[in-house]
């Protein structure tokens, strides 16, 4: 049998600032045969998407391959043209990127763009492409399946679309399939559902994959071989097993050092001193939000959250649950079909427009995708001078001195004041919109997933950042993710969402441990962990097996997890209105089990 | 991969210089040169008739022979471009303006407002642009004023259309709804988010309308409808000389050419600004 994919002594270099070629990729060899998972991990900046991309004979702009041969089903990929090229991809090697926002085109409904490459090569008949698009979409556990191609992608929540993107790639049924970190910014949940998705598909079609990532935990399930880079080179390669069980080289154990405990093994001192007792800055009580004009689109029901002054309130839950549709109901961009938000005890109105300045000033929201949150056409001082017009109001050399304070603040070098979106980086640019969000010296800031669209070690030291304010500026968070280990690192209090209802909250500590509502407990248990067989065992499992694949199911009697529930009671359940169940001081859990069977 | 960092910086357009667009700017910068400073050094007036001689060969009477009047083509060359080219530019400016601002109105205002003139805009642009000129200026008359305006307001129905879309896509951007949360006026959104954004694809535009508007002038003029006689427009010598033809005079020829190099040196500019907007790392890789 031959390698699908046969990548020998790549060398790719790219145009540095000065303008010379520096190498980028020195010497890599890789293959990849059918049915087969290899996996290119290293950090940011090491040359595994540079070598992933090279396998569909792409470069990014500004590099260019200088050595080695990429043979692909038996042909050398660097002597064929363009147009040889461009036939290829899509056809016989398609690609999953990390940014799946970035990759749609925001004017066209979503099922076009999936069956797009079917089309242009003309491989079926439109409607039978939308057809196995369905199919795919059932596969890939998206909602809806039979309505979702006629959605345009700003409808769609940011972990369907990613979903989404993988389906677009699998519609030409590739030999070889590129996944570029296509999990980094999922729920654990739909992670698990998926990998194993990817995981059957390539088994099934016989595909040949080569999966980039900087996650361990998730190599660890799908891959049968791992590549480790750095700084271009091979640092080692082998078997899963042998690099995570016995890894030989010293970059691979800091490596495998360096990986974050799963959530459930973390203990959490229960401080004893709840909430009750701070002041609370924003609350909100019993909102009911949806899109649309009519009744049909309800996205939160009946939320209610509250964050005290200083504190850390972490809101997690799944994607497409609500969690953004949350933070911009509070930041009034989404007016409420019905509740109320309190800021220090008063109602404010629903639309940003018609609250006072001070509301305004104090409430500051920070989004996900730090590409489409700062005006690409603005610079760095305009980005931070007009919040500061708006809401301090300065005079103009002090507002300079502030602009350079809010960069140091945010650890930048002052001399980006000049600088546009365009030249900074994915981490550099969350900075940018952190320090637009303090520069109008709030009390709380809304962070809407602020490090899901950033590698590991960028949304680290992002996370860091914002401990360090905390504990500085006393400003407080309502710290939105789907990434459960984020949020165990750094909340006080935690909500979880599902389906846009709250079915547990409380200090973090009690929601970490027993009693849990049956969702957190799939949620903590959903985290991978770095042994090759969790995904299996996992999959294996009753509860996931039967379960997880169901879609998120929103009808409005009873418990809204009772499709998904492993430990749902019939009749009951999917009947009766959820009671809500106090726990400790402030812990509270939405099911109708008694405390004795969550704690189990 | 991520649609900000696709926004070209300075840096990023001065190493791209393609030889398509030297050109093209040089062809451009040639017919700039001859609008403004061609009258002035024009041998004679556009009106003057210098020989009586109709349809006098190149080099005879002055650099381009006669026209069928024994006017000179080469005075009236030069003239006709300032008046050809200030025309298109003119209707160009008119058009932009109006279509721009109604498509931004269009695109950030409620559902209703933006039906109602989308459909109006969809009527519009139903008809053929030059039946729908020929409908309104036999209506209306045939001055110069009218002409401007039919044009500009047939031409701006496409501009209309493609503002509306682009602040449609900016305007459900992240950052439009950081501006929201400020709460900026709906004017500093559309005047500082949105439109900045818009104006590469809307330049880009303008370089299509105005070719589009020369061609349309010029077809106008040679109905009859545009510039009158005597003054000089490409589109009216081109109509005058046409019997020049039989007689192997390039009377005709040199205003049509003049328009067809015009026209390849602003499509050749526009195409380097399309290709310069183009093109995201994971969209290429999936066609
Ligand atoms: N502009 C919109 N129009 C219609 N539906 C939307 C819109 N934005 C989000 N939704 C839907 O609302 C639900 C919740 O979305 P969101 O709040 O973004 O979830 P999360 O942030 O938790 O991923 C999803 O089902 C999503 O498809
Ligand atoms: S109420 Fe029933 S279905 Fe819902 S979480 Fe509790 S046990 Fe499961
Ligand atoms: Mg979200």
């Amino acid at each position: 049998m031959s390698a699908v994919i046969d990548i020998q002594d790549l060398w790719v270099e790219a145009r540095s600032s000065g303008g010379s070629f520096q190498p980028i990729v020195e010497g890599v060899t890789v293959s990849v045969y059918p049915g087969e998972v290899v996996a290119l991990i290293g950090e940011s900046g090491s040359g595994k998407t540079t070598t992933a991309l090279s396998a569909m004979a792409y470069s990014k702009p500004g590099c260019r391959i200088v050595g080695g041969s990429i043979t692909l089903n038996g042909r050398d990929l660097l002597k064929l043209d363009q147009e040889e090229r461009r036939q290829l991809r899509g056809r016989e090697a398609a690609y999953v990127a990390q940014s799946a926002a970035a990759a749609f085109n925001p004017a066209i409904r979503v099922g076009d763009q999936v069956i797009e490459s079917t089309a242009i090569h003309q491989l079926m008949p439109r409607d039978d492409a939308l057809r196995e698009a369905v199919k795919l979409y059932q596969r890939l556990d998206l909602p809806d399946p039979e309505r979702l191609s006629s959605r345009y992608p700003h409808q769609v929540s940011g972990g369907q679309l990613q979903r989404l993107m993988a389906a677009m790639a699998m519609s030409s049924s590739p030999a070889l399939l590129i996944l570029d970190e296509p999990t980094t910014a999922l729920d654990v949940t739909t992670q698990i559902s998926v990998l194993s998705a990817f995981k059957d598909l390539i088994r099934g079609q016989n595909t040949a994959a080569i999966y980039v990532t900087h996650d361990l935990a998730v190599v660890a399930q799908i891959a049968d071989r791992i590549v480790v880079m750095q700084n271009g080179k091979v640092m080692e390669a082998g078997a899963t097993e042998q690099i995570i069980s016995r890894p030989e080289n010293a970059y691979t154990q800091t490596l495998m050092a360096a990986v974050r405990p799963p959530p459930k093994s973390i203990s959490v001192e229960g401080e004893g001193s709840d909430q009750t007792d701070d002041e609370t800055i924003v609350s909100v009580d019993s909102i009911t939000a949806g899109y649309g004009r009519t009744e049909t689109k309800i996205v939160l029901q009946d939320v209610s959250v509250a964050v005290p002054r200083g504190k850390v309130v972490g809101v997690i839950g799944e994607s497409g649950c609500g969690k953004s549709t949350l933070a911009r109901v509070i930041a009034g961009l989404l007016p409420q079909r019905s509740g109320e938000i309190y800021h220090h005890g008063q109602a404010l109105p629903h639309v940003a427009r018609r609250r006072t300045r001070s509301v305004l000033k104090n409430i500051q929201i920070v989004f996900q995708m730090p590409d489409v949150a700062i005006n690409p056409r603005h610079r760095v001082r305009e980005i931070l001078g007009r919040p500061l017009d708006l809401f301090i109001g300065l005079s103009a050399s002090a507002r300079e001195s502030r602009i350079d304070e809010l960069l140091e603040l945010v650890e930048l070098p002052t001399s980006y004041k000049t600088r546009l979106p365009g030249e900074l980086s994915g981490g550099e640019k969350q900075r940018i919109n952190l320090a637009r969000a303090l520069a109008a010296e709030p009390e709380v800031i809304l962070c809407d997933e602020v490090t899901s669209a950033l590698d590991t070690v960028v949304g680290k030291a992002i996370i860091d950042l914002l401990k360090k304010l905390q504990a500085n500026l006393g400003v407080a968070y309502l710290f939105i993710s789907h990434d459960l280990s984020t949020v165990a690192s750094f909340a006080d209090h935690v909500v979880v969402l599902y389906a846009g209802r709250v079915v547990e909250q409380g200090p973090l500590a009690s929601v970490l441990a027993p009693p849990f509502h049956p969702y957190t407990r799939l949620l903590l248990n959903s985290v991978p962990e770095l042994r090759t067989d969790w995904l299996d065992g996992v999959v294996a499992s009753k509860a996931h097996l039967d379960h997880l694949g169901q879609a998120v199911d929103s009808s409005k009697v009873g418990c809204p997890f009772f499709n998904r529930c492993a430990v749902a009671v019939n009749d009951v359940c999917n009947r009766r209105d959820v009671p809500l169940r106090q726990m400790a001081q402030g812990h509270t859990v939405a099911c109708h089990l008694e405390l004795d069977a969550l704690r189990e | 991969m991520s649609a900000a960092s696709q926004v070209p910086s300075g840096a990023d357009l001065k190493t791209r210089f393609t030889p398509s667009l030297i050109i093209g700017l040089v062809i451009v910068g040639f017919w700039l040169l001859v609008a403004l400073f061609g009258p002035a050094l024009a041998p004679h007036l556009e009106s003057d008739i210098v020989t009586d001689m109709s349809y006098a060969p190149a080099g005879e009477v002055g650099l381009l022979g006669s026209d069928y009047l024994g006017r000179d083509v080469f005075s009236r060359l030069l003239y006709g471009a300032r008046m050809t080219m200030g025309l298109a530019l003119l209707v160009t400016l008119l058009s932009f303006s109006l279509g721009v601002i109604l498509g931004f109105i269009a695109a950030i205002s409620g559902r209703w407002i933006d039906g109602l003139m989308s459909r109006i805009n969809d009527a519009l642009m139903a008809f053929p642009s030059i039946i729908l000129a020929l409908i309104v200026m036999s209506a209306l008359g045939t001055s110069l004023m009218i002409m401007i305006a039919t044009v500009a307001i047939i031409d701006s129905t496409r501009v209309f259309r493609l503002s509306r879309a682009l602040a449609m896509d900016i305007s459900v951007m992240d950052f439009v709804d950081v501006a929201r949360s400020r709460g900026e006026s709906l004017w500093w959104i559309t005047v500082r988010e949105i439109l900045p954004n818009t104006l590469a694809p809307l330049a880009a535009e303008f370089g299509i309308r105005f070719t589009f508007a020369i061609l349309f002038i010029s077809a106008l003029s040679f109905l009859g409808l545009g510039v009158q006689p005597p003054a000089a427009d490409w589109g009216v010598m081109v109509k005058e000389n046409l019997q020049g033809l039989l007689f192997g005079s390039a009377a005709a020829l040199m205003p049509a050419a003049s328009v067809a190099s015009l026209t390849v040196g602003v499509n050749l500019i526009v195409d380097w600004f399309l290709s310069r907007l183009g093109g995201d790392v994971s969209q290429e890789l999936m066609n």
